[in-house]
């Protein structure tokens, strides 16, 4: 009988290695890759920074950059708030859990281009929100401000991402004791005062957890801000692909991407910080 | 608690609007594939099944089915292989950099998906493999995994330990009481990861966009046809198909997630 830690070890090995070959690898490849230049058709293999001069001093990458982790950020704020009543009901307010559990993740497991597409059609000038306010007689011109804005991708995303806001609050607000709350009304606070300083300081974790889910991969995110977003909505990940597709500069858009992934990586911690102060700070 | 029932009652009301909110854009595709016109917008001009009809006639589109037909099966296999052994290491054993393995193989799910697909883009390349069905099979092997360790987890964690016991006992080699008693007693799980998986697969589109070259699968063929309005009614018919199909696919899969564990979600 070989130990238990062996055993542990072989077993959880393949995939284990598997995920860290693919994260760690890809990336050196792509951190040797931004040293690089692309001259026309081939790859020049000197090392250089130029391509990092010209990406943090270019203003477009800049402005793409503040706006994706804007958008992001109010992606994060709208998606949680919206959800923090629901993981409420369903925590608190309603026998049928699973039943709303369920009804939350369905739609989510449906193709996610086309939620988005879904978006695009109902935001556009022709499209089924202005025929219906239309045919309803409730305007007389369509609205344009609904599609290709920063607006319409911060409602498609916000959408797109609600059951990764909604299940880590909800479960923060199992965990809570009942007793607490109990004991938070019989020392006389009234309900909106043992909401604030019992429950929601409790759900700080699962909101850091959903805040986090949600605000790094829409930073990167490339459907919503190309279907929906517009020349006004598009963010770092839309010239990411241009470097790789159009415009065929690997080594600049290797930078791109590492320029995205550490900001990402600055706010997601600078956030963490600022959250758990503020939690400990409320109780 | 009682107070609590009777504080804020427009809570029910609330949850009920953001249901509508989470389902009409996911119900639209449906309602205005059956329409008679190309234009989506109200009022809806007529019921017809002729966009549906015309998609059998497409062989690219025939193709792309097939390609992420093969892609999501054999990533789903593959994720779920992985998934099912290191689940395993995570409830039974207790190891060194445990910790650190279970939060690694959870990675795929917070990279940002343009990071994780230009990244591998220049990998594959780099070593030599063209965009093709086995770079995305790869890639959406590395996306599932975290989906396969957490359903096989909740399988293992219902797993009663001292029926492999017994089967040891009882004489089985280590590899027969897999086989004979955990496989069997978890297969419930391994049914829900591969269906899981597979719709992860199925539905991913921005590696898939990177990596599969002149080999598209579906929602890269159906990226290239968003653009062309005269195709629109097609691309909502198939949207409809495919939306059909995945939720019937998690349905199966949480019916069987159900089966390995008697705990609600």
């Amino acid at each position: 009988m070989r130990s238990e830690a062996s055993k542990g070890l072989a077993l959880s090995a393949p995939a284990s290695l598997y995920v860290g070959a693919l994260v760690s690898i890809p990336l050196g490849i792509l951190v040797v890759y931004s040293f690089w230049t692309q001259t026309y058709v081939s790859i020049d293999k000197t090392f250089t920074a130029v391509n990092y001069r010209e990406a943090l001093t270019d203003p477009l990458v800049r402005h793409l950059l503040v706006r994706s982790i804007f958008i992001a950020g109010m992606v994060t704020i709208a998606t949680v708030a919206l959800a923090y009543p629901i993981a409420y009901f369903i925590a608190f307010r309603t026998q049928k859990k699973t039943l709303w559990l369920l009804l939350i993740t369905i739609p989510f497991w449906s193709s996610y281009l086309l939620r988005v597409f879904s978006w695009k059609l109902i935001l556009g000038f022709n499209g089924v929100l202005n025929s219906a306010l239309l045919s309803l007689n409730l305007i007389d011109q369509p609205l344009t401000f609904l599609l290709y804005n920063e607006l319409a991708v911060v409602l498609t995303l916000a959408h797109a991402w609600a059951p990764f806001a909604i299940l880590p609050i909800y479960v923060s607000l199992q965990k809570i004791d009942p007793s607490l709350l109990e004991a938070a009304t019989d020392l006389g606070l009234s309900p909106a005062e043992s909401f604030f300083r019992v429950t929601l300081p409790m759900t700080v974790p699962g909101i850091v957890a959903a805040s986090l889910i949600i605000f790094i991969p829409t930073v990167g995110d490339y459907v919503t801000p190309a279907l929906v977003g517009g020349s006004e909505g598009k963010m770092i990940a839309n010239l990411i692909q241009v470097q790789f597709g159009a415009a065929n500069n690997w080594p600049l858009g290797a930078t791109l991407s590492l320029i995205a992934m550490v900001t990402v990586g600055l706010v997601a911690i600078l956030f963490v910080v600022l959250a758990t102060t503020a939690g400990r700070r409320i109780r | 608690m009682t107070r609590f029932r009777r504080y804020l009652p427009g809570l029910p009301a609330y949850a009920f609007a953001y249901l509508v909110f989470l389902y009409t854009p996911v119900l639209l595709l449906p309602v205005f594939s059956f329409n008679d016109g190309t234009i989506v917008a109200f009022p809806l001009k007529g019921l017809t099944l002729k966009w549906y009809a015309q998609l059998g006639a497409q062989e690219t589109l025939i193709r792309a089915l097939f390609n992420s037909l093969i892609v999501g099966g054999i990533a789903a296999l593959a994720s779920t292989s992985l998934g099912l052994f290191a689940a395993r290491a995570y409830v039974r054993y207790r190891f060194p950099a445990k910790e650190m393995s279970e939060g690694l193989v959870m990675l795929p799910l917070v990279i940002p998906g343009i990071i994780v697909a230009s990244s591998m883009l220049i990998m594959f390349v780099s070593i030599g493999l063209k965009p093709s069905l086995t770079a995305v099979i790869l890639g959406h092997t590395f996306l599932a995994l975290p989906f396969a360790v957490s359903i096989m987890k909740s399988a293992f964690d219902e797993f009663d330990q001292s029926l492999e016991e017994a089967a040891y006992d009882l004489g089985e080699t280590i590899i027969g009481t897999f086989r004979r008693v955990t496989l069997p007693i978890v297969s419930p799980g391994i049914i829900a990861s591969l269906l899981v998986t597979f719709t992860v697969s199925f539905d991913e589109f921005v590696l898939a966009f990177f990596l599969s070259g002149n080999q598209p699968t579906l929602p890269v063929y159906i990226w290239s046809q968003i653009r062309f309005p005269a195709k629109l009614p097609n691309t909502l018919a198939l949207g409809s198909i495919l939306l059909l199909a995945s939720i019937l696919l998690l349905v199966v899969a949480e019916y069987f997630r159900r089966r390995t564990s008697k705990t609600s979600i």
